[in-house]
C-alpha cells in the first residue's frame, strides 16, 4: 500500500481566516483532536476555542476521475464554552480534547465531545425539506387573518437549501475531578467511558445523572500519587474490556465482568526496562501518551515519546514490535525536557487493514511504518510541500554523516511544529493531519 | 541554556574524577564534588525541575501528568543523590549556612508541596525540629511521614539547637505540628550556595533564581486541592485536607520577606 508513497494533497485550512503562510493564528484555532467517523464520510476536529468542525465527505463525481470525494465542511458550531470553578478560583478550559463519533443508527449522526470536565453529546441531522401551505401561517409564520381564509389545503413538503442543524442532546457533567483525557464508546452502542488522571466512568448514553466508577487509581494520600491513566479505549468487539494506559509506560486490561471496579488487571502490558538506555528521564519518555486497539481487536497500538508500539494482547511481557518514531531524539532529551516539549502527548492511528501505523513527530512530519514489509516513511504536512494534486515527497532527518540534499538536520527541527492529531479513514487510504491550526487531508490516488 | 543530558549509565561514575570519589566524605571537597560534570548536570536538572513545579499555570489547574513526572524526577534524583552521599554533604553545608540564619515558624506554611526531608532540615524551614528524617518521596499532600533515620545524631542537635534559638514563639508545640507539614521546597537554593564562598561560576548559574520560587506552594496546592466537591467525591472531600489557594498565597507572601532577608544574608557573605 505504501508502496509507492503517492499522495494527493488536498490542503484545507478552514481554521484560520487568512490563508496565507504567514497568518497569524489565535490560540483558539489550534486543533486538539480529529476523528473519523465510522464510515468515513465524516471527518470532526476539535479545537481549543471549544468550537467543532464537521467535513462531509463529497461523494465521488465520475467526470472527473480526480476530484474524488474532497472533504468540505459540514458543519461547525461551538461545542463548549470556558467556564469558571469558583470552588478552586480556577478557570477550566473550552479545549476540546477527543471527539467519538457513535455509529449511526438512524439518518442523524451522533458524537461525544469532551473537555477537561464536561462531555456532551451532539446530534447532527440534515434538514432538506420544510413544510409549506399552513392554514393558520402564512410563509413567514405570521398569523393569518382567519376571515382570509376561504378553504383548506393540506401543508406539503418542499425542498429547501441543505440545512445542517447541531443539537446538544445530552450534558455529561460533573464526574470528574480530575482533567478528562479519554473517552471511547463500546461496543454495545449503549455505553461509553470517559477517563481523567486518576479514573475511568462508564455511561450510559441515555443518563446523564449517574455514572460508574470503574476504575479507581487514585492514592488514599495523594502525597503517594507516582502514576497517573493517560489514555483508555474499549475493545472494539469486547464489551467487557478495556485498556488503560499510565504515565509509567503500562498497559492494563480490564475486564467488567470480573468485579465491578476494575483495579486489578486482567492483563499487565509491560516492557522490561533496558538498564543500558537508563537515563533521568526514562520514566517519562516511556509514559504512554496514546492507545488504540487494532480494528482486529486482537492488537494494541501504544504511542510514547520516541516509539510506537504494537502489543499482542495475548502477549504481556514485551511488545510485538517497537517502531522508532524519531530516535534522534534521544541525545536532546535535557533540553526537550527544559521546554517542556518531552511532555507532548503524540497520538497514533491504525489504517484500515492494522497493516500499517501512523504517528506524528515534529517539524510538522509524520511517520507511516508498515507492519509487513518494515518499510517505513517520513512525510511533511506544510503548506509547500502540499499543493493540490502533489505527491507528498518523503522527508529524512540527518542526524551528522553523510547529509544529502533536503535533508533536515536535527538542530534545524522546529519543534513548535508539532503534529499530536493524525487520523486514518476507517476503510481507504485517507489520512487527516492536524498541524496546529490547520488541517490536511491525503488522499492516495490510487484508491 | 542547560547541558544536553548524557545517558547515565547504570554503573555510571566514570564521569567524575577518581579523586571526586575520594574526597566524598570532606566537607571541604564539597565544591570539587559540585563542580564535577555530572552532579552539575544532575543538579541542575534537579533545579530545572522544581523550577518546573512551581512555575505552573495558575490559572488553570496544572496538568497532573506532567507534575506527577517531574515530582518523579525529582524524587529519582534525590534518592541517588542519597544513595552516593551527596546529599549528606550538601545538607552538612547547607546546615551550617542556615545556622547563621533567622528562622521563623511563621514559615513554615501549611501548604502541599514536593517534600523535601532532610537529616538537617536543610530547608529554609529550618525549624522543623522533626530531625533527622529521611527523605521521603515527594509529596503530593498535607502529611510528610517522618522517618527516623539512623545516625546522624549531630545533625539532631545542630537542628534543634536552630530551633530553640530560631523559635520566636518559643513553642515547641507549635513547632512540632507545623512541621507535619510539608515543608517549602528552598533548599534548593541554599544548596547551590554553601556556606564556604561559592564559586563564581555556580553563582552566575544560579543568580536568576528569585522569590517566584516560594510560590510552589500554591502551585501544589492547586493540585491537592483538585478533589473538589462534587457530588461523587462529597464524602472525599470532607476527609481532604488541602487549604484553598488563597490562604496559602497570602501566608507565603509573609515569607517571602524573611527569605528575601536571608537571601541577603547568604549571597552578601
Amino acid at each position: 500500500m505504501l508502496n509507492p508513497i503517492q499522495v494527493l494533497c488536498s490542503d484545507i485550512t478552514s481554521l484560520s481566516l487568512e490563508p496565507e503562510p504567514f497568518a497569524s493564528y489565535t490560540e483558539a484555532d489550534i486543533i486538539s483532536t480529529v476523528e473519523f467517523n465510522h464510515t468515513g464520510e465524516l471527518l470532526a476536529t476539535g479545537d481549543k476555542g471549544g468550537r467543532v468542525v464537521i467535513f462531509q465527505r463529497e461523494p465521488e463525481c465520475k467526470t472527473e476521475p480526480y476530484s474524488q470525494g474532497e472533504y468540505n465542511v459540514y458543519s461547525t458550531f461551538q461545542s463548549h464554552e470556558p467556564e469558571f470553578d469558583y470552588l478552586k478560583s480556577l478557570e477550566i478550559e473550552e479545549k476540546i480534547n477527543k471527539i467519538r463519533w457513535l455509529p449511526q443508527q438512524n439518518a442523524a449522526h451522533f458524537l461525544l465531545s469532551t473537555n477537561d470536565k464536561t462531555i456532551k453529546l451532539w446530534k447532527v441531522s440534515e434538514r432538506d425539506k420544510r413544510p409549506e401551505g399552513y392554514n393558520l401561517k402564512d410563509e413567514e409564520g405570521r398569523i393569518k387573518d382567519l376571515s382570509t381564509v376561504t378553504s383548506l389545503q393540506v401543508p406539503v413538503l418542499k425542498p429547501m437549501d441543505l440545512m445542517v442543524e447541531v443539537s446538544p442532546r445530552r450534558v455529561f457533567a460533573n464526574a470528574h475531578t480530575y482533567h478528562v483525557n479519554s473517552i471511547s464508546v463500546n461496543s454495545d452502542h449503549e455505553t461509553y467511558m470517559s477517563a481523567d488522571d486518576l479514573r475511568i466512568n462508564l455511561w450510559h448514553l441515555g443518563i446523564t445523572d449517574r455514572s460508574f466508577n470503574i476504575v479507581d487509581i487514585k492514592p488514599v494520600n495523594m502525597e503517594d500519587l507516582t502514576e497517573v491513566i493517560t489514555a483508555a479505549e474499549f475493545h472494539p468487539h469486547h464489551c467487557n474490556l478495556l485498556v488503560y494506559s499510565s504515565s509509567k509506560g503500562t498497559l492494563r486490561l480490564c475486564d467488567m465482568r470480573e468485579a465491578a471496579l476494575c483495579d486489578k488487571h486482567s492483563k499487565l502490558f509491560e516492557e522490561p526496562e533496558d538498564p543500558s538506555n537508563r537515563s533521568f528521564f526514562s520514566e517519562i519518555i516511556s509514559s504512554v501518551s496514546d492507545v488504540k486497539f487494532s480494528h482486529s481487536g486482537r492488537y494494541l497500538l501504544t504511542r510514547d515519546y520516541l516509539t510506537a508500539k504494537v502489543w499482542d494482547l495475548n502477549m504481556e511481557n514485551k511488545p510485538l514490535e517497537i517502531y522508532q518514531v524519531h530516535d534522534y531524539l534521544r541525545s536532546k532529551l535535557c533540553s526537550l525536557y527544559e521546554n517542556d516539549c518531552i511532555f507532548d502527548k503524540f497520538e497514533c492511528a491504525w489504517n484500515g487493514s492494522d497493516s500499517v501505523i501512523m504517528t506524528g513527530a515534529y517539524n510538522n512530519f509524520f511517520r507511516m511504518f508498515d507492519r509487513n514489509t518494515k518499510r517505513d516513511v517520513t512525510l511533511e504536512a506544510s503548506r509547500e510541500s502540499s499543493k493540490p494534486r502533489a505527491v507528498l515527497k518523503p522527508r529524512r532527518v540527518c542526524q551528522g554523516g553523510k547529509r544529502r540534499k533536503d535533508d533536515i538536520s536535527v538542530d534545524s527541527l522546529d519543534f513548535t511544529k508539532k503534529i499530536l492529531h493524525t487520523a486514518w479513514h476507517p476503510t481507504e487510504n485517507i489520512i487527516a493531519i492536524a498541524a496546529t491550526n490547520n488541517l490536511y487531508i491525503f488522499q492516495d490516488k490510487f484508491n | 541554556m542547560f547541558p544536553k543530558g548524557t545517558k547515565r549509565k547504570f554503573s555510571d561514575s566514570g564521569d567524575e574524577p577518581a579523586a571526586g570519589d575520594e574526597d566524598v566524605n570532606q566537607p571541604s571537597s564539597v565544591a570539587v564534588r559540585m563542580l564535577s560534570s555530572y552532579s552539575l548536570q544532575r543538579q541542575s536538572l534537579l533545579d530545572m525541575s522544581l523550577i518546573k513545579l512551581q512555575l505552573c499555570h495558575m490559572l488553570v489547574e496544572p496538568n497532573l501528568c506532567r507534575s506527577v513526572l517531574i515530582a518523579n524526577t525529582v524524587r529519582q534524583i534525590q534518592e541517588e543523590m542519597t544513595q552516593d552521599g551527596t546529599w549528606q554533604i550538601m545538607t552538612q553545608a547547607l546546615s551550617a549556612a542556615n545556622a547563621a540564619a533567622q528562622c521563623s515558624a511563621d514559615r513554615l506554611v501549611a501548604t502541599e508541596v514536593l517534600c523535601r526531608q532532610t537529616e538537617g532540615g536543610v530547608t529554609m524551614s529550618t525549624v522543623s525540629p522533626q530531625a533527622p528524617t529521611s527523605y521521603l518521596p515527594g509529596t503530593f499532600g498535607m502529611d510528610p511521614c517522618w522517618e527516623e533515620e539512623n545516625g546522624e545524631d549531630e545533625e539532631e542537635d545542630e537542628d534543634s539547637e536552630e530551633c530553640g534559638s530560631g523559635s520566636e514563639e518559643g513553642d515547641s508545640d507549635r513547632l512540632v505540628e507545623d512541621s507535619r507539614t510539608a515543608e517549602q521546597v528552598f533548599g534548593t537554593f541554599e544548596i547551590k550556595n554553601p556556606a564556604p564562598s561559592p564559586d563564581p561560576a555556580l553563582e552566575e548559574l544560579f543568580s536568576d533564581v528569585d522569590a517566584s520560587y516560594y510560590d510552589l506552594d500554591t502551585v501544589l496546592t492547586g493540585m491537592q486541592s483538585a478533589p473538589k466537591m462534587g457530588p461523587y467525591d462529597l464524602l472525599e472531600s470532607l476527609s481532604s485536607h488541602g487549604p484553598s489557594p488563597l490562604s496559602s498565597s497570602t501566608s507565603c507572601r509573609s515569607d517571602l520577606n524573611e527569605l528575601d532577608h536571608i537571601m541577603e544574608i547568604i549571597v552578601g557573605s
